[in-house]
């Protein structure tokens, strides 16, 4: 990885600070995030640089329920790289309802050590 | 065979035919789109004409001053909103004031009744919103407005109700005569017709052209407008017109009868008869204009723009006469300004000419001008309301928050005869999307009563025309996510 | 009263059960009110937040980040267990000045209801293509970002196959990443001016994430396409937000979303005779959110245009609270009233009036940047008087600010006027 700075946004939460994250043999973790607010977005901006995570939200089939889909979250943070793989293998998922908020979908999704869980509860039609 | 063809479901073909339906006769409504009063009756500014426009001795000047007086008796019968509210000739400059004089004279040559030339004050008195700089105006109380849409799906209704076989989605390709009629050739399947009459609108001169030799041009004359929020219709209690001078026609000024301000139109030769496109330079120009009229109009409630064509002529008349050439062929062509005005009168007319070619017609038994008039919730009083959703609960869910129209209004023109199948079909018959929101909120709604009442998957209900598919597709398919 | 219509009677009556409608309710049962009612026009609690499926909400509230189902649902459960009546599918149809509301559902039919006091929480709804006026055709395939969202979300529907999109509203951005997630190609997402709407993190996580070019200082000046769009025509745009003539570039396109910003609907609001702000478009509020008529008060999305839930929530609670006091006869009517005023910068500050007596702990004003000010400050003035400076690094018209004054220095001071003014650092 080069030692370039790069710049970042961080979506910790909705400052959404510019930030200056750079590799940095002197400081102790071994970069040095600028610009940045509070502690989270350092934590944040030296994530980017070394293993860029996301959290996934989208939805997936459900029946009979008040609405055809029903929206699911990952509970956790996935490589930005595994966003894709992890669609292909939501997309193919259906559930019944009724089902209950927080209700696992899918265990351990891709081996990312993370669930996909229902986001709301819904009832059946 | 059908005994009778009309091609178009304007508002001329709606009137023509609806006449027609009070004969014995097997009469077919052919229309190229999706829906009825889908050309310019849905976008012109939906007033019925007093009458002193035309040059007298003309057809226009003819059929718009027989045309008036039949609308009390015609919206009556067919339950379609009409107010008659009289328009003003504004003088600007007093200069105008003698335009005002030869519009009143020629008035009175085409017989109109009731006519006044207004000095400052009296206009003032009727208008206090107009600007300052009014010298005078001709008053003409007949004249008044109407929503030209609704009244030609109240006309196709009332046909079908009495038997005319409406056939949308039927674009007439060629015509050929045949020893005892004609053969349509459409879009979709064909259709023999003793008699034709053409309605086509912006179309009429190419359809004539497939049956008889071309001698007439129709050419698009597009005209643009904008539509203010309801309410706003009150800032003037009568249609404005300027009086036409060196600054060209001029624009009117006018509340729609459900209550919205309509400006407009200008006027803008076209050789496509498609392109109803809004283009921002022209909207600028009306903007400007009607600033001569009103300064105080709340532009800022703009509820949107649109654009429609006018059918106009190359004899600068319109042109209602059996071909020469090809007998048992009718042409209604070139109907222009106050072409809506006329157009009860025109479909009388009609029935003249063909009589005159075919001879006595016999009156249907069963004829009923009546019209089961669309409830419209927001309009009933409280005991009636209660009375109605106790007696149908479908209307007590409100399905379009900005016009407050229910659920069963738009179950109720689903299922009427030349019914909507469109979300804009529903838009034009009881007014979901017409407001603010634009169908933003009630779109999805109205595509889910339309899917169910129709018996249609949702992705199978278009906008407006076939094509016009609103959804591609449902998620969690098979995406490839190529390249990610 | 009408004859033939039931009338009810609740001491608050709440319109609306998105985010705004469920707090208030919450809090003005929680403070006192003996009678609560909430009514939605949809089918179930939650408003918006039922189709914004994705994270970012209740970080404030919750210290946690939610779903927007998430953060609806903890509210709909405490309703729920509170004894607040809920009428669903129902519509409210007119508000009257003396409080006596036209509601309209399958289930109890038309009827009249009579408040002691109002909650106005209808939220807010999109700006169209009309509102900005974009010329050409009326094809199908133009949508709002919400409408889509909607159809995506829920109804599990796809709007189109190859987007542009106008605008760049959170609700747009975050459509932007969705569609993609959803296999749709988004070409390009324009801002008319020279920064986004939305904000920076959306930005960020929606658009640079997947690619998706943001194009700044565009716009669309045509629709293309009969029945279906086919295309659009996008030109650049000037300092004044205008199209620079000759720069139109065709893009082809199956589907125009626009996140053009979003309006809040005061129609009934407007009926009952609320005074209403021109600069939010919302009602006029006073410190306990109530409006220009006695005992409407209004809260949320339908006051002015939030970014954040977390806010919105917050601003009910004070608006369901103060209602319930209302009812008791709790609110100190007189007094001390001070009037706020937007100065250079500031486009509007949320509430309008503030009757010093009802404060306790703080004072909180809350208001938008006219334009971008990088590194300013934000200046407090009592009349004449500077009473607070706070330094900012970063405003924009995009993000909601906010600034706490102690209402101690107001009960000092007695100024007429209280305005905020923003101050770059170098002037």
């Amino acid at each position: 990885m080069s030692s370039e700075a790069k710049e970042i946004i961080c979506i910790i939460c909705p400052v959404g600070c510019r930030m200056t994250a750079v590799r940095d043999k002197n400081s102790p973790s071994g970069f040095l995030v600028s610009e940045n607010q509070c502690k989270k977005g350092e934590a944040y901006g030296i994530e980017e640089l070394t293993n860029p995570t996301r959290v996934l939200t989208t939805t997936v089939k459900i029946n009979p329920g008040i609405y055809n889909r029903l929206p699911v979250r990952i509970n956790g943070s996935i490589p930005k790289n595994k966003i894709f793989p992890c669609m292909k293998v939501i997309n193919k998922v259906e559930v019944k309802a009724p089902i209950k908020i927080g209700s696992v979908i899918i265990e351990n999704i891709l081996n990312t050590g993370c669930d996909l869980i229902a986001s709301r509860s819904m009832k059946a039609s | 065979m059908y005994d009778i063809a009309v091609i178009g479901a304007g508002i001329i073909g709606t009137s023509v035919a609806r006449e027609l339906s009070r004969y014995s006769l097997r009469i077919a409504l052919i229309e190229k789109d999706n829906d009825v009063a889908n050309g310019t009756t849905k976008a012109n500014s939906g007033i019925i004409h007093a009458g002193y426009d035309a040059k007298p001795g003309s057809n226009k000047a003819k059929y718009n001053a027989l045309g008036n007086p039949m609308f009390d008796e015609l919206c009556e019968e067919l339950a379609v909103p009409f107010k008659r509210i009289g328009s003003l000739v504004i003088a600007l400059e007093s200069y105008d004031m003698e335009k005002v004089e030869e519009l009143y004279n020629r008035g009175l040559a085409n017989g109109i009744p009731e006519m006044r030339i207004l000095g400052r004050s009296e206009v003032r008195k009727m208008e206090p919103n107009l600007n300052d700089e009014v010298v005078g105006a001709l008053h003409a109380p007949t004249a008044g407005i109407i929503d030209p849409w609704e009244l030609a799906i109240a006309l196709a209704e009332n046909a079908t109700e009495n038997g005319v076989e409406l056939l949308l989605n039927h674009r007439v390709t060629a015509i050929e005569k045949l020893t005892d009629g004609f053969d349509i050739r459409t879009s979709a399947s064909g259709i023999e017709a003793r008699y034709v009459i053409n309605c086509a609108g912006v179309y009429a001169d190419e359809i004539n052209n497939m049956a008889a030799a071309p001698y007439f041009q129709i050419t698009p004359r597009r005209g643009q407008y904008f539509v203010l929020d309801k309410n706003t219709g009150s800032l003037v209690n009568s249609v404005v017109f300027q009086c036409p001078g060196k600054m060209g026609k001029g624009v009117l000024l006018t509340s729609s009868v459900h209550g919205n301000l309509l400006i407009g139109p200008d006027s803008e030769v076209l050789d496509d008869k498609d392109n109803v496109e809004t283009a921002a330079h022209r909207l600028l120009l009306i903007k400007e204009a009607a600033a001569r009229t009103a300064t105080g109009i709340p532009f800022n409630t703009m509820i949107k723009t649109f654009a429609g064509l006018r059918a106009s002529p190359s004899t600068r008349d319109f042109i209602i006469e059996e071909s020469k050439e090809t007998a048992g062929f009718i042409n209604v062509a070139g109907i222009e300004s106050p072409g809506l005005t006329a157009a009860p009168a025109i479909a009388e007319e009609v029935v003249r000419l063909l009589k005159a070619t075919a001879g006595k017609l016999k009156k249907s038994d069963d004829f009923n001008p009546l019209r089961r008039k669309v409830i419209r919730f927001m309009e009933l009083k409280d005991h009636e309301r209660v009375e109605l959703v106790r007696k149908n609960p479908v209307y007590g869910r409100v399905i379009c928050r900005c016009e407050n129209v229910t659920e069963g209004e738009i179950v109720d023109v689903i299922n009427r005869k030349a019914g909507a199948t469109t979300v804009n079909g529903i838009k034009r018959r009881v007014r979901p999307g017409m407001g603010r929101c634009q169908g933003g909120f009630c779109a999805p709604k109205v595509m889910e009563i339309l899917a169910r009442e129709l018996g249609r998957d949702m992705q199978e209900i278009v906008n407006e025309g076939k094509e016009s598919y609103i959804l591609s597709g449902t998620t969690k398919g098979e995406q490839d996510y190529e390249g990610k | 009263m009408k004859e033939n219509s039931i009338v009810n009677r609740y001491d608050v009556v709440v319109i609306g059960g998105g985010p705004a409608g469920l707090a208030a309710a919450i809090e003005a049962k929680k403070h006192g009110a003996k009678s609560v009612c909430v009514i939605e026009r949809d089918k179930e609690l939650g408003g918006i937040l039922q189709q914004c499926i994705h994270n970012g909400f209740g970080l404030h509230i919750f210290k946690e980040d939610l779903t927007g189902p998430e953060y609806a649902e903890r509210f709909i459960i405490e309703l729920m267990e509170s004894g607040i009546t809920c009428k669903l599918d129902t519509m409210v149809l007119d508000i009257s000045e003396d409080l006596d509301l036209q509601i309209l559902n399958t289930y109890d039919g038309f009827m009249h209801i009579k408040a002691e006091a109002i909650v106005l929480a209808m939220g807010c709804r999109e700006r169209t293509r009309e509102a900005v006026n974009i010329p050409g055709t009326r094809p199908a395939g133009v949508f709002t970002a919400g409408t889509a969202q909607r159809f995506l979300n829920m109804e599990g529907y796809l709007v189109g196959k190859k987007i542009m999109m106008l605008g760049t509203g959170d609700i747009g951005l975050i459509m932007a990443r969705r569609l993609t997630l959803e296999g749709a190609e988004v070409r390009a997402v324009l801002a008319r001016r020279g920064y986004p709407g939305g904000l920076m993190r959306n930005v960020a996580q929606c658009l640079h994430d997947y690619d998706i070019p943001l194009m700044l200082r565009h716009t669309i000046v045509k629709i293309i396409g009969k029945e279906r769009i086919e295309g659009v025509l996008v030109a650049r745009t000037d300092e004044e937000r205008k199209p620079i003539p000759g720069s139109e570039e065709l893009y082809e396109c199956d589907t125009l979303l626009l996140s053009l910003g979003l309006i809040p609907e005061n129609e009934l609001s407007k009926g009952a005779g609320v005074k209403l702000d021109p600069a939010t478009g919302g009602p006029v509020v006073n410190e306990s959110m109530e409006t220009s008529v006695k005992g409407i008060f209004a809260c949320g999305n339908v006051v002015h245009v939030h970014d954040l839930v977390d806010y919105v929530t917050d601003e009910s609670r004070r608006a369901g609270k103060s209602a319930a006091y209302f009812v008791r006869k709790k609110l100190k009517e007189n007094g001390l009233l001070i009037k706020t005023e937007p100065g250079k910068g500031i486009k509007y500050i949320v509430p309008h009036l503030i009757r010093v007596d009802n404060l306790n702990k703080s004072l909180q004003l809350f208001m938008r940047v006219r334009e971008v000010y990088p590194n300013s400050r934000l200046i407090v003035k009592a009349d004449n008087e500077v009473i607070k400076k706070s330094r900012k690094m970063h405003m924009t018209p995009g993000e909601m600010d906010n600034i706490r004054i102690d209402p101690k220095i107001l009960q000092q001071r007695k100024p007429a006027i209280l305005s905020v003014q923003v101050k770059r650092e170098e002037e």
